[in-house]
């Protein structure tokens, strides 16, 4: 008996590692900045150059914040997410043009719309390389007191906002 | 004819064009420095790459990143300390021992210890399973004829075989 039972334990382990390995994403690295504060900079902001914004502008408050591009794909089935969340008026949303040429990006909002509270644009990419960002669009949670407490890989999906940003952000505004 | 033809066209490397490494930097002996550290890292786009040959735009500024940190003096460690801060274990080629990556480490070495066990586990029930083959007063005899055998006459056996 103890001859096929023995294999068969062998061969389910195995199944059920193999089952869940089918369904990561290996494109998914987890962030070890999650539980961190979030890395500072300054960096001008898009629309007005001149002007220019850090994460420690927003101590005190929860906020998004979004790494994006004009050239990414994937932004543009995130974006309208975006555009009806700001329209609740739950969340500020701040947004980082990635790697892009300030015209692009400009012209990008003006043709999809503008959820942004505000805009950075970090041209060379290096906040970029600071948040750990290795593939737009991506997205923060940054707490009141700056630590970053999510961090959303890829696009932003309704069921993803519904079942993970949107609870995370209303448990954290209450703190 | 017109197929192969087709299919010739196809294979036309018309979109190979996968970008150039554009970075060249002043300096030849920082710059290889940088490209044996960046040879032990890899690139988060393009995962099977590793930092210093891939052509991905991330892998360019991240090779930026690491030559700009090595002109500030830091020690590669300090560098290495640095990207695996902002991108996590995933950029080591060479994973650190730590509770996630014990399964990874050792794991090779406890089925290699299982199947030893099994195997030990396995000669021995057999050995308990085969019956020792009793001896019959003639056999003993025959065995005993065999090992009074002068080795000379043994050897000529053996020439005689061969």
């Amino acid at each position: 008996m103890m001859r096929f039972i023995l294999p068969f334990v062998v061969f389910l382990i195995m199944a059920a590692f193999m089952y869940v390995g089918l369904g990561l994403n290996p494109h998914e690295v987890p962030s070890p900045l999650v539980g961190k504060a979030a890395p500072a900079f300054t960096l001008p902001q898009l629309h007005e150059p001149s002007k220019q914004f850090s994460p420690q502008d927003m101590k005190g408050k929860v906020w998004l914040f979004n790494v994006w591009a004009s050239w990414c794909t994937a932004c543009e089935s995130e974006h309208p997410v975006f555009v009806e969340l700001s329209r609740q008026n739950i969340v500020p949303i701040y947004g980082m043009d990635y790697k892009d040429k300030r015209e692009d990006g400009e012209a990008w909002l003006r043709k999809h719309g503008n959820p942004y509270a505000l805009v950075v644009s970090d041209t060379e990419g290096r906040v970029g390389i600071n948040y750990g960002v290795y593939g737009v669009p991506e997205t923060y949670v940054i707490d009141k007191q700056g630590i970053i407490q999510y961090k959303q890989i890829g696009a932003v999906t309704p069921k993803i906002l519904d079942e993970k940003i949107l609870p995370l952000v209303k448990e954290l505004q209450a703190k | 004819m017109r197929y192969l033809l087709i299919l010739l066209v196809c294979l036309l490397p018309v979109f190979s064009y996968a970008g150039q490494a554009t970075d060249m930097a002043a300096d030849p002996v920082l710059e290889k420095r940088m490209i044996g550290l960046a040879e032990n890292l890899r690139c988060l786009v393009c995962q099977n790459e590793s930092l210093a040959s891939s052509h991905a735009d991330l892998a360019e500024d991240l090779r930026r990143e690491v030559r700009e940190q090595m002109q500030k003096g830091l020690s590669d460690q300090e560098i290495i300390d640095y990207l695996v801060s902002r991108y996590g274990d995933f950029v080591l080629y060479d994973p650190p021992v730590k509770k996630a990556t014990l399964v990874l480490w050792y794991g090779p070495f406890a089925l290699l210890l299982a199947g030893a066990g099994m195997l030990i586990y396995q000669l021995r029930k057999r050995k308990s399973q085969v019956p020792e083959a009793e001896l019959s007063a003639e056999d003993a005899q025959r065995a005993a004829s065999l090992l009074e055998e002068t080795p000379e006459s043994s050897n000529q056996s053996k020439d005689k075989q061969a």
